[in-house]
């Protein structure tokens, strides 16, 4: 077991004029591990995420990545172009609308075959095989691969988006509501490829959701926001089955069978 | 005694629900039990004494509010109610296995991959975790059309089997038992009852709750009463 986290954030606060979007948050993730943030809509969960992420500046606080060398980075202060590279290379960021990530003028091959290209690979035999792999991997129908994006389901357009961020092998994906907006089956079958590709790879994730089913099937640990705090972290079922906090408590108790 | 496999020293838990207005029930007080490696401790007590709680205390799904829980993990004591997630999740991977009384089935998993993927802990490759997951199934009486298919349209005992299978693939030297027989049919119960002895030849240390005296006396070796709070101060 590694002593060392992925990614570490402390004291981290900011705020939107007269609201507080983060109070003091602390936050630890090690290498393959699926983290949970759970809490109703506008407590900060994705506030955070994007804190985590540098795509957005706390303002106190810090975030700092281990990469794999063993060099700390601080996220927040690292130059522009080096975040990039992260952002391109060991990291990945799924959204709950696949269309902010995708490039719906772009071909599903060209989609994902981009991601290599922009960390450097030329060779467009081997760009086109693994952006295949790819859509392999994610059950889409490799014939699909001159397909333009905007002729696929929701469901596709999100396992495409995947396939888009994992084909550069990433350490490290940040999740917003990756399932929100799909229907129901088609969310169990996204959730079940989440998980048995995040364990295969080894991934270490930040997942943002607000449904706590979504939470119990892909996370290690969970840590429950409310108003821009964490009033709950641990063990994700311990959270879920014996919440400590009031606010966990009410989250846990309006959901049937989570 | 030193070479316990687990034990707890003045484990309580209470329950605090702020929903109800901040009413606190408190369920297990001062428990001291102790478990060897090849034994079987059976809990008992009145329903609501706090069995199941005491269980899955034991498993680090409940939090233990005062008092250890001590672990042979590895070569050496891990105390759960204190432990980080990821110290829990390594001794449920590796040291504790726990069979709750229903399946939480996982959209789109076969029933043999479920009990596959709990064997791949202590087996090397999937085809082998998948030959010994298909064998226990079948010796559990889930026929070989039904392994490929995920458990959500079971019946409630074929799902307790799959359970249980998932339970006894691991070959974890720690074993819990909520109720393992509680939707099972005769022949069956035979079965689960058989499983437990050659766990136990084997040097596996289980903690269970039978309600069917007849199943609890073929596998029991001791039995710890677990009692209600009120009678227990
Ligand atoms: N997650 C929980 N939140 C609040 N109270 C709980 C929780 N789990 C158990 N309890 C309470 O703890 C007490 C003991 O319940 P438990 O399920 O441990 O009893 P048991 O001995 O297993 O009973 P049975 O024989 O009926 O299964 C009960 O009052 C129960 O309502
Ligand atoms: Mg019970």
């Amino acid at each position: 077991m590694s002593e060392t986290t992925l990614l570490s954030a402390r004291g981290v606060s900011l705020s939107f004029g007269a609201i507080q979007a983060l109070v003091g948050v602390d936050a630890d993730l090690w290498p393959g591990e699926v983290l949970a943030i759970v809490g109703e809509s506008g407590s900060g969960k994705t506030t955070l995420l994007n804190v985590l992420s540098g795509r957005a500046a706390p303002g106190t606080g810090a975030v700092w990545y281990r990469t794999p060398d063993g060099q700390l980075l601080d996220v927040h202060t690292m130059p522009a172009p080096a975040l990039r590279r992260l952002h391109r290379s060991d990291w990945g960021f799924v959204h709950q609308d696949p269309r902010q990530n995708l490039r719906m003028g772009v071909t599903a091959g060209g989609n994902v075959g981009e991601r290599l290209m922009a960390q450097g690979s030329r060779h467009y035999g081997h760009i086109r095989d693994a952006a295949r792999d790819w859509l392999v991997q994610t059950e889409i129908d490799p014939k699909r691969i001159d397909d333009l994006p905007r002729t696929f389901s929701g469901g596709m357009l999100q396992r495409l988006q995947i396939a888009r961020t994992l084909v550069t092998h990433p350490r490290l994906v940040f999740m917003d509501e990756p399932t929100g907006g799909l229907d129901v089956s088609v969310q169990a079958r996204l959730l079940d490829l989440i998980r048995s590709l995040v364990a295969r790879f080894g991934i270490a994730v930040v997942l943002v959701t607000h449904d706590i089913a979504v939470a119990r099937l892909l996370a290690h640990r969970t840590m429950v926001m409310q108003g821009g705090r964490v009033v709950e972290t641990g063990l994700t079922d311990q959270v879920l089955d014996d919440p400590q906090h009031a606010y966990t408590q009410l989250l846990v108790s309006s959901v049937l069978n989570a | 005694m030193n070479n316990a496999m687990l034990r707890t020293e003045g484990l309580c838990k209470a329950f605090m629900l702020h929903l109800q207005g901040g009413v606190r029930i408190p369920v297990l007080s001062q428990i001291d039990l102790d478990l060897h490696a090849g034994e079987c401790v059976a809990l008992v007590g009145p329903s609501g004494a706090g069995k199941s709680t005491l269980m899955r205390s034991l498993y680090g799904n409940y939090r233990a509010d005062v008092g250890r829980i001590l672990i042979r993990h590895g070569g050496s004591m891990v105390d759960l109610a204190t432990a980080d997630p990821r110290v829990i999740i390594a001794v449920r991977r590796q040291t504790m296995g726990y069979v709750s009384q229903f399946l939480r089935v996982v959209p789109r998993v076969s029933a043999l991959d479920i009990v596959a993927e709990a064997a791949m802990a202590r087996m090397h490759t999937l085809a082998t975790a998948r030959g010994a997951a298909a064998a226990l199934l079948t010796r559990l009486n889930i026929p070989a059309r039904l392994h490929a298919l995920p458990p959500a349209t079971f019946s409630g005992g074929e799902q307790q089997r799959v359970n249980l299978a998932r339970g006894f693939i691991g070959g974890h030297p720690i074993l819990l038992l909520d109720e393992p027989t509680a939707a099972l049919d005769p022949a069956n119960r035979a079965v689960v009852v058989a499983l437990i002895r050659e766990a136990k030849a084997r040097g596996i240390a289980i903690v269970g709750i039978f309600h069917d005296a007849e199943i609890r006396d073929a596998v029991a070796d001791r039995l710890f009463a677990v009692t209600p709070w009120q009678d227990a101060a």
